[in-house]
């Protein structure tokens, strides 16, 4: 277990390298240039130029790359370009407001879903299967920012039930202000998760209310619920676990739109804006903190496998 | 003898788009207590059906057809409500399956697998029902019970396997237990030992077993009383000793020909039985075996043959029997399958 954790680890490394190599070109191929924040169109050619090695961006590709990795390697994911502070200090500013906003939609969409996807594969076709059809498939198509803005418009516009953007008000220090700031861009968020969770977990009960284990714990006598919750929901668990994997880096990321939306303070907002003003050392730190998250996700994902699946575990010893 | 189930004009249906498939047409049979009752036959002959049946185990589009009963405990389980039915499956009435590693459930240990019953029927708090998953083991001859208990079914043999599926059976001491082909899916040698295993739980608890399988040996070993099906009905029934040397129905021995023998010829070919069975989809109006058997007469196309019952219970529904049918007995029987024991 330890050795296959360590390979893992260890695997991660070149993948962390060739990312860090692509996303720099590629930010680099894009058009625009973050010195054009800097400069007053009655400059001279040596003040841009002076300008531009104060900031690193004098240089090839690879030797601005070179100068970013070495630099990271040492811990150091140097300075933002616009504001001129550390960006690892902006993203941990950033960081627990968005985890708690995403940890908020991702807990409530797993709740829902899973009850919700155990009865719809339970009852296939039957009308509440269908009911929860339909809902899964309008989460499914709405556009998230349409979706938001409704919301915004329906419910803070015009009942004035929650505010319409931020995450606090203003000289306000509670914890239910948070909260109260928090329900209406959580519900967008869990929208499409939980009609896209209930999808899977459908399919996959009615595959294993197939399986012949069904039928034996029937024999036993075991009553209908019983034999979901106790035996048919652990068979299920494969997939969540896989697609909880894969949502753990947007935990970190946030979600551009809905966070520009609600004017929520987080990761999502400051990735925009790193973007908009090609703040390469921003964008790289950001780009590097979702990979690395990616790839631990999914390596705690095949953890869990495990641990769901006992017949994995030998493979995981080996 | 007291039959502790009756099963009577049992009649299975299975509603598809192609129409409705009669698989089990009118069957009748009981089991008294410590009793063995095999039925045989070949695949599609509707004998899991049956089985299933009697568990209450049919599965939409499947339906038990009105006029079915199914008696135990002096009530038509039929008519009653699923809480009557969940109470008697596993608690009176378990079933073994033919592919154990399919049957049990890979993410739970086998201890859980067994407490389960336990829980569900006895009353028993987890951990009670833990160590009598324990001794339920130890009971069917699995080693180091007290470890294997935790571990998982991936992590049991073929043969441990099937003893885990009887120690769940076991569990809550059932009066019957209804066996579908538990050792088809085994190798011979453990295929013996299994049997071996059956036949002594019996003995020791006076268990009831319905044993469901097309192997005649299996059969041979273990049942008192036989049931040939073909195409959802029994065609003959009788005590093991009849059957296998006064067979009465033309489909019968043929099964018995069928059979391998390890005296006979090797150069011969193995018997076969031409044909195939009718499709369930039609109704029958004749014989349904008559487009196989040897001895088809000109009113078995036309009517469907009556029963006659002969001494001991041994009954066949086959016109050969009626008074008017001239000619010798057809078939004649070595006997050599079934080893008589002095």
């Amino acid at each position: 277990m330890k050795n296959y954790i360590l390979k893992r680890i260890v695997q991660m490394i070149p993948v962390l390298i060739l990312v860090s190599i692509f996303s720099f070109m590629i930010i680099h191929l894009a058009p625009g240039d973050p010195i054009n924040m800097y400069i007053r169109p009655d400059m001279t050619e040596e003040e841009i130029q002076i300008i531009r090695e104060d900031l690193g961006l004098d240089g090839t590709i690879v030797e601005q790359y070179v100068a970013w990795l070495k630099n990271v390697l040492r811990g150091n994911f140097g300075n933002s370009v616009i504001t001129h502070q550390p960006v690892a200090d902006q993203i941990f500013n950033k960081l627990p407001s968005t985890l708690l906003l995403m940890g908020t939609s991702f807990v409530l969409s797993i709740i829902i879903a899973i009850p919700l996807g155990l009865v719809s594969g339970m009852k296939k076709n039957k009308l509440v299967d269908q009911v929860i059809s339909i809902f899964s498939y309008i989460g499914i198509s709405i556009p998230s920012f349409w979706f938001a803005l409704m919301l915004i418009i329906v419910f803070s516009l015009n009942l004035h039930w929650f505010p319409t953007n931020g995450m606090r008000t203003i000289g306000v220090e509670s914890v239910l202000d948070v909260v109260w700031h928090l329900v209406l861009p959580s519900i967008v968020l869990s929208i499409d998760n939980i009609a896209v969770f209930t999808r899977y977990i459908r399919s996959n009960t009615i595959t294993q209310l197939e399986e012949e284990y069904v039928l034996t714990a029937k024999s036993k006598g075991v009553p209908k619920k019983r034999i979901m919750t106790g035996h048919v929901l652990k068979n299920c668990l494969l997939p969540i676990i896989t697609i909880a994997g894969m949502n753990l880096a947007s935990l970190v990321t946030g979600s551009f739109i809905i966070e520009s939306v609600f004017g929520w303070p987080g990761m999502g907002t400051l990735g925009m804006s790193a973007i908009n003003s090609r703040d390469y050392p921003m964008i790289m730190g950001f780009t590097m903190l979702s990979c690395l998250i990616l790839i631990v996700g999914n390596l705690i994902a095949d953890l869990l496998y495990s641990v769901a699946d006992p017949r994995i575990k030998q493979g995981v010893k080996r | 003898m007291n039959n502790i189930l009756e099963v009577k004009n049992l009649q299975v249906s299975y509603h598809t788009y192609a129409g409705e498939v009669k698989a089990v047409r009118g069957v009748d049979f009981s089991v008294s207590e410590g009793e063995t009752l095999a039925i045989v036959g070949e695949s599609g002959c509707g004998k899991t059906v049956s089985a299933k049946a009697v568990m209450g185990l049919i599965q939409t589009p499947g339906v038990i057809k009105e006029g079915s009963e199914i008696n135990y405990g002096g009530k038509n389980l039929v008519a009653q409500p699923e809480s009557e039915w969940e109470k008697y499956r596993g608690g009176e009435c378990a079933m073994i399956f033919q592919d154990a590693l399919a049957a049990l459930n890979p993410t739970l240990s086998v201890g859980k697998q067994i407490a389960e019953n336990l829980i569900i029927h006895r009353n028993c708090n987890k951990r009670e029902a833990m160590e009598k998953a324990v001794e339920l083991l130890e009971k069917v001859g699995i080693p180091e019970a007290d470890k294997r208990v935790k571990q998982y079914p991936h992590e049991f043999s073929g043969g441990m396997r099937q003893r885990v599926m009887i120690a769940i059976a076991l569990a809550c001491n059932p009066k019957i237990i209804i066996a579908d082909e538990p050792t088809t899916a085994l190798d011979v040698t453990i295929q013996a030992q299994i049997l071996e295993l059956l036949k002594e739980l019996q003995k020791e608890l006076k268990t009831s077993i319905i044993l469901i399988t097309h192997d005649l040996g299996v059969v041979a070993d273990m049942a008192d009383q036989i049931a040939v099906m073909y195409s959802g009905k029994i065609i003959e029934k009788g005590s093991g000793r009849d059957i296998f040397y006064h067979p009465r129905h033309p489909y019968t021995w043929s099964l018995l020909n069928a059979v391998p023998r390890l005296d006979g010829d090797r150069k011969k070919n193995l018997v076969s039985i031409e044909g195939t069975p009718p499709d369930l989809l039609l109704e029958l109006k004749g014989c349904p075996f008559v487009e196989r058997c040897a001895h088809c007469m000109n009113i078995c196309t036309r009517q469907a043959p009556p029963t006659f019952t002969f001494e001991n219970e041994h009954r066949a529904t086959c016109w050969l029997h009626h008074e008017k049918v001239q000619g010798e007995y057809p078939f004649e029987t070595g006997g050599a399958l079934c080893v008589e024991k002095a």
